[in-house]
């Protein structure tokens, strides 16, 4: 890993700083996330995990700290500026409109207009090509649905699930975050969402993982974050440390040993 | 694997399920229509006469523009409740412009059309700047129209309307038949209407609006701007479908369009369109108008009382509304 340690993070942050009310969230959390990785981020209930992804996804504005992407400052208002820089997110209720099919969740809000006349006047929608460039990005990821207008409702949660990563994953020019992507996944079902997780991976694309599934972090994560109330406390890897090191980190009952390589 | 096998081979499960709720929302309306056409012929003598169905088209097509502006407001899971009361107001500024005060008829019609469009656009705003909720809104709008209604009419009828202001009620034969100029007005509205709910960008958003906001937030759509859009277009509907009472009624009646705010709800809903959002089509509501329309008009003929009419109609609403709620809980 020596060599993904001198290149320039994709996404980074210093010192996120994050209040809601009494509580902090976020106190002073650092991020690293490298080109072509799988970052898994872990750590108990309540540690800052959503609040962290909310950060650089641009659903919150922290309160202190800089963000940065490709090691230039960026201050996302809302999550439309992060989509616009790159930054896809699979939230964890999806965020699909099930009455849509899935062509249209996939296009939805960037929908692709007709480019004659009335496409450009009118705002008609293309689609024919929406269905067709839909079912190239759900084959690229190898998701098994029979129709493109089969409404998202009628999908199973893993189905669904690879819509939502499919949606991100034809997007995310830069990176994919998924908080918690397989919480309410069967077993062949979350092994469907990993399947995904490395394809978009193979496909030159890092990945932002949350996860409490220890088992499956380490077998898909080339590096674990860990926090603890609201900071990083130690960046680890599947091959330097046990689940049971990883847990204790997580807990407080082992301390880290300070700023880790990666 | 192998419950899902056996699931779908008893045809049980979700997808059919709701393949199923999505068949019964869209053919329901149109067996009910059919079956109510039977009944009504079979019952009476003069329902099936050229000039009963014309009549129907006549008194179908204020209640059909009303309800194509309910239609978009439902879709995003709101509801209208001021929509006859706002076309009431319509009526009397353009007949009260264009008589008492001798206004250009077609300046008063664009100031009647442009009352209406005011109130939507205050309805939208109330929805999306102050985030209340639309029963509430319009439930304060529906008594702020229907006060300056009165107010503006002082209670009386305006008559002697000059010819443009009631052109939508000139007719044309086809078919054997008379039809007005509102009754295909109405018809081209719906037309247009379908079309940009289907086929444009801005139609979709209005689907993923009413059918996950937070969804469509997320993924770019400017869904308050959206409900504005939505709102005040509606409200453009209402001045519509005023010019078109003018033009039937021949007058600008202070006490018109009361029954019009819970036809144009029952048309939606008996259409097929779910009062949760996202789902339905305006075409559904024009099917919807026609069995609203052809109950009211059938049930006369029969004789029976118009105060049954009104019975029959919350009957009808609350049927449909029951149909889309069990289909809905069948897929959660
Ligand atoms: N909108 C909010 N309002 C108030 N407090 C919040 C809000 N969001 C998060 N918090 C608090 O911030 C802290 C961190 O929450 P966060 O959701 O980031 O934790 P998490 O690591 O994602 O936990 P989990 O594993 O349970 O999802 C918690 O104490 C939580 O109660
Ligand atoms: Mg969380």
């Amino acid at each position: 890993m020596s060599a993904v340690a001198a290149r320039v993070p994709v996404l980074e942050a210093r010192g996120l700083v994050k209040h809601y009310g009494v509580v902090t969230a976020l106190d002073g959390a650092d991020f690293d996330l490298y080109p072509g990785e799988i970052l898994a981020l872990i750590g108990d209930n309540g540690a800052g995990k959503s609040t962290l992804i909310k950060a650089l996804s641009g659903a919150i504005v922290p309160d202190r700290g800089e963000i940065f992407l490709n090691g230039t400052p960026v201050h996302f208002r809302n999550p439309l500026e992060a989509r616009r820089n790159g930054i896809e997110t699979v939230y964890q209720d999806l965020a699909l409109a099930p009455a849509l099919d899935i062509a249209e969740n996939l296009f939805l809000g960037r929908e692709l207009r007709r480019r004659d006349i009335i496409g450009i006047v009118l705002r008609v929608t293309d689609r024919p090509r929406m269905l067709r460039e839909a079912r190239a990005h759900i084959a690229d990821l190898k998701i098994n649905v029979g129709s493109m207008k089969q409404s998202v409702e009628t999908l199973s949660g893993g189905q669904r699930q690879g819509v939502a990563v499919a949606r991100a994953a034809a997007f995310a020019s830069r990176v994919v975050i998924m908080d918690e992507p397989t919480a309410a996944l069967g077993v062949r079902e979350s092994g469907m969402v990993l399947d995904l997780i490395r394809e978009v991976r193979a496909r030159g694309t890092p990945v932002v993982l949350i996860s409490h599934n220890m088992p499956q972090v380490f077998e898909i994560a080339d590096r674990l974050h860990v926090m603890r109330l609201g900071r990083r406390v130690a960046t680890i890897t599947p091959a330097s440390h046990s689940m049971t090191e990883a847990v204790a980190l997580m807990t407080g009952a082992a301390s880290s040993q300070g700023p880790t390589k990666g | 694997m192998l419950a899902r096998l056996r699931w779908t081979e008893f045809g049980r499960d979700p997808g059919a399920a709701i393949a199923r709720a999505r068949l019964i929302s869209t053919l329901g309306p149109l067996i009910a229509l059919l079956l109510a056409s039977i009944f009504f012929s079979i019952r009476t003598d003069r329902f099936l006469t050229t000039e009963n169905l014309s009549l129907i088209t006549q008194q179908v097509a204020v209640v059909g523009v009303l309800a194509i502006g309910q239609t978009l407001i439902i879709l995003t899971a709101g509801v209208d409740l001021s929509c006859g009361a706002v076309m009431a107001f319509g009526t009397i500024v353009m007949t009260k412009l264009a008589v008492t005060h001798g206004v250009n008829p077609f300046l008063a019609i664009a100031l009647g059309i442009g009352v209406c469009l005011g109130f939507g656009v205050l309805n939208g705003l109330l929805v999306t700047v102050l985030r209340l909720p639309p029963f509430i809104v319009t439930l304060g709008t529906l008594n702020i129209a229907f006060a300056l209604t009165h107010i503006t009419s002082n209670e009386e009828t305006i008559a002697n309307l000059p010819d443009p202001v009631v052109f939508f009620g000139n007719t044309f034969r086809f078919a054997g038949t008379t039809i007005t100029y509102g009754s295909v007005l109405a018809v081209a509205l719906t037309l247009i209407t379908w079309f940009v709910l289907t086929k444009t960008v801005g139609g979709r958003h209005v689907y993923a609006t009413g059918n996950n906001p937070d969804a469509a937030r997320l993924a770019g759509v400017r869904t308050r701007r959206v409900l504005l859009a939505v709102y005040a277009t509606a409200g453009l509907l209402y001045g519509i479908a005023a010019l078109v009472l003018v033009g039937r009624t021949g007058v600008g009646d202070p006490q018109a369009g009361q029954s019009a705010n819970l036809d144009s709800i029952t048309a939606v809903v008996v259409g097929g369109t779910s009062l949760f959002g996202g789902r339905g089509s305006v075409l559904g509501t024009l099917v919807g108008t026609l069995i609203v329309g052809i109950f009211r008009n059938g049930l006369q003929l029969l004789g029976v009382a118009a105060i049954y009419q009104f019975l029959i109609t919350g009957v009808l609403v609350i049927l449909a509304v029951a149909v889309d709620q069990l289909s809905r809980r069948r897929q959660a």
